[in-house]
């Protein structure tokens, strides 16, 4: 990758970022941890990966997002924003009554989502009904599911994981956020996964494990698995929960974070106004 | 328009062929009809699909949840997907992902249940669906068909792979004895009337329309007028044809392979509370009760859903 287009990954990333924090800060609680694990994988997709058209939402031929851990929903409202799908004064309109942004993704509100999630697992059967159906329709087009390591307790998962692999549905890019944290704590201490990679790897997918706040990393790993021709392919992005701010990647339980105290919202302040700053800085 | 035979007594083909061969009909006119199984194509004949359209043919081995959700997903490509597995699995089992992916997302699924209600037979409780309705009923917009013959089931399945939404139709997988003449049309949300009487109105859903028939017969003979509807759509319930027939009668009967609970049964006792009509009114059904193995004549008898008990429980109104 270009150093300039790595940069201005990394400024996408940090308005993605931005915007997670400014919208849950706005609503006063949401879903933070698992959002912001993703915010760099986001800035992939939007800012390089995706054939998309903000501007024309419903472009036949598009790749396609499911973003089967529906409650993220904040990390991609975020990112359709800043793509262009909508005003970004949409992001304030989160969970108000008649709003485009519920807190789970709705296709059939929101430009740009194409799948509607929010019961777990359930985005990864869609998702490769969705890619096997570009494969029908002979486009040369992609899906990405994006699945969450505590999702995988689902059983659905691993029903679609192997339907995806025998039928080698290989434009399905399977991206799995290993946070290594669910509602209730560790996923090693709620249900513990073992070895996620070794598990993908016996069911059957081409499996690379990144970094998942290393931008270039995961945009090689996404270019690695289009390479792989008769195989399904899955990255497993090793990502920390509430990951790039770190007082929330301290705080004990952030899958839903309440900004009802002034030390939250003094960390989120602070976190912003960083973000602000290096994005300033790149842009001079 | 439809017509009603005369001679009732030769069954049809299996069921579960005319359904497959019905979806083979729909391929040939539309490149995005599709079919997903879950393991059953030797049980259901889809089979037949694989052979004329393998492409098309999506197997998607044990696993229900996962075959809704894909279905989704090739709806939201465009696609008309037709999935099958037995009554209960398509709806307990699959449920959630029915709801979410395929409802509440707006997505076109089109949905095979087999072996409804005392059908099922040999395969016995575990395998029994006498509540399929009753869910299905409760989540908006779908739409939800009981078929009475091969003549009906092959214009509902044609016709559903024309329509965009999510379309429930049970029916046996083996042969049922006719009701309609070949090449009759239907209405999804109306109910059909099968015969005219003054006494008591007897509306009914898919393969006991022939017993409700039967039932109707008998009773005009011992001089019981009864008036029939084969009510196959029971969702959307055809509201003005129940309150328009039901003026004049001095009795009500509902009669169904399914639960009296949720059902048909349930479906017109709320118009009529809904409307302010008081009528006396039986419910004939599975009174809340498990299934179990057997013949399905045996099992037909056992739940009391025969001819014969319809027609005690008409006389026991009046």
């Amino acid at each position: 990758m270009e150093q300039t287009q790595k940069m201005e990954l990394q400024v996408l990333a940090a308005r993605i970022r931005y915007d997670v924090l400014d919208m849950l800060k706005h609503r006063g609680y949401g879903h933070l941890g698992g959002s912001l694990s993703l915010v760099e994988t986001m800035a992939v997709l939007y800012g390089k990966q995706m054939h998309i058209d903000p501007k024309h939402p419903d472009m036949e031929d598009r790749d396609m997002l499911v973003l089967s851990k529906g409650h993220a929903g904040p990390v991609w409202y975020s990112a359709l924003a800043e793509a262009g799908y909508f005003d970004k004064e949409w992001l304030y309109t989160l969970n108000d009554g008649g709003t485009n942004l519920p807190s789970h993704p709705d296709r059939t509100k929101t430009p740009g989502v194409d799948m509607t999630t929010g019961s777990l697992g359930q985005g990864t059967s869609s998702a490769a009904g969705i890619a096997l159906g570009q494969k029908l329709r002979k486009e040369d087009r992609y899906t990405y599911l994006i699945v969450g390591d505590g999702e995988l307790n689902e059983g659905q998962c691993w029903e679609a994981f192997q339907f995806i692999a025998a039928h080698r549905i290989n434009n399905c890019i399977v991206l799995i956020d290993e946070n290594k944290r669910q509602l209730d704590g560790y996923t090693k201490d709620i249900l513990d996964p073992f070895s996620i990679p070794d598990k993908m790897k016996a069911f059957g997918f081409h499996t690379q494990v990144v970094k998942g706040d290393d931008i270039q990393a995961i945009d090689e790993a996404i270019e690695c698995a289009k390479s792989i021709k008769d195989q399904a392919v899955c990255i497993v992005l090793d990502t920390i929960k509430g990951q790039g701010v770190p007082y929330f990647e301290q705080m004990v339980s952030n899958h839903s974070v309440k900004f009802n105290n002034e030390k939250t919202i003094q960390a989120a302040n602070q976190a912003m106004e960083q973000l602000q700053a290096f994005i300033a800085g790149k842009e001079q | 328009m439809f017509t009603v035979r005369e001679n009732r007594n030769d069954l049809g083909k299996d069921l579960c062929v005319v359904v497959a061969d019905s979806i083979i009909d729909s391929m040939k006119e539309n490149d995005k009809v599709i079919a997903l199984e879950a393991d059953l194509g030797g049980a259901s004949k889809s089979t037949r699909i694989k052979e004329a359209f393998p492409e098309r043919y999506v197997q998607c081995g044990i696993a229900e949840a996962n075959m809704m959700g894909i279905a989704a997903g090739l709806s939201v490509k465009g696609f008309i997907p037709f999935v099958h597995t037995f009554a209960p699995f398509t709806t307990r089992r699959a449920l959630d992902q029915l709801y979410l992916s395929g409802a509440y997302a707006k997505n076109t699924i089109n949905i095979y249940g087999s072996d409804p209600g005392f059908t099922v037979a040999a395969n016995g409780g575990t395998h029994t669906s006498f509540e399929d309705m009753a869910i299905l009923r409760a989540i908006p917009e779908v739409t939800i068909v009981d078929a009475a013959d091969d003549t009906q089931l092959e214009w509902i399945v044609k016709t559903f792979a024309t329509m965009e939404g999510i379309h429930y139709f049970r029916a046996n997988r083996k042969p049922v004895r006719n009701v309609y003449e070949k090449g009759s049309t239907f209405t999804f949300g109306k109910g059909n009337i099968l015969k005219k009487g003054d006494d008591v109105l007897i509306i009914t859903c898919g393969q006991l329309v022939s017993d409700a028939l039967d039932c109707q017969e008998t009773l005009a003979k011992e001089g019981i007028h009864c008036e029939l509807i084969d009510m196959f759509t029971i969702k959307p319930l055809d509201t003005a044809l129940i309150l328009s027939e039901i003026e004049g009668k001095k009795a009500l009967v509902t009669f169904e392979n399914h639960s009296v609970i949720g059902g048909l049964g349930s479906a017109v006792a709320e118009v009529l509370s809904d409307h302010n009509v008081h009528i006396p009114m039986k419910r004939i059904g599975v009174q809340d009760r498990f299934g179990q193995v057997g013949t399905a004549d045996y099992l037909q008898k056992a739940f009391g859903l025969t001819a014969q008990d319809l027609a005690q429980a008409i006389r026991s109104l009046l």
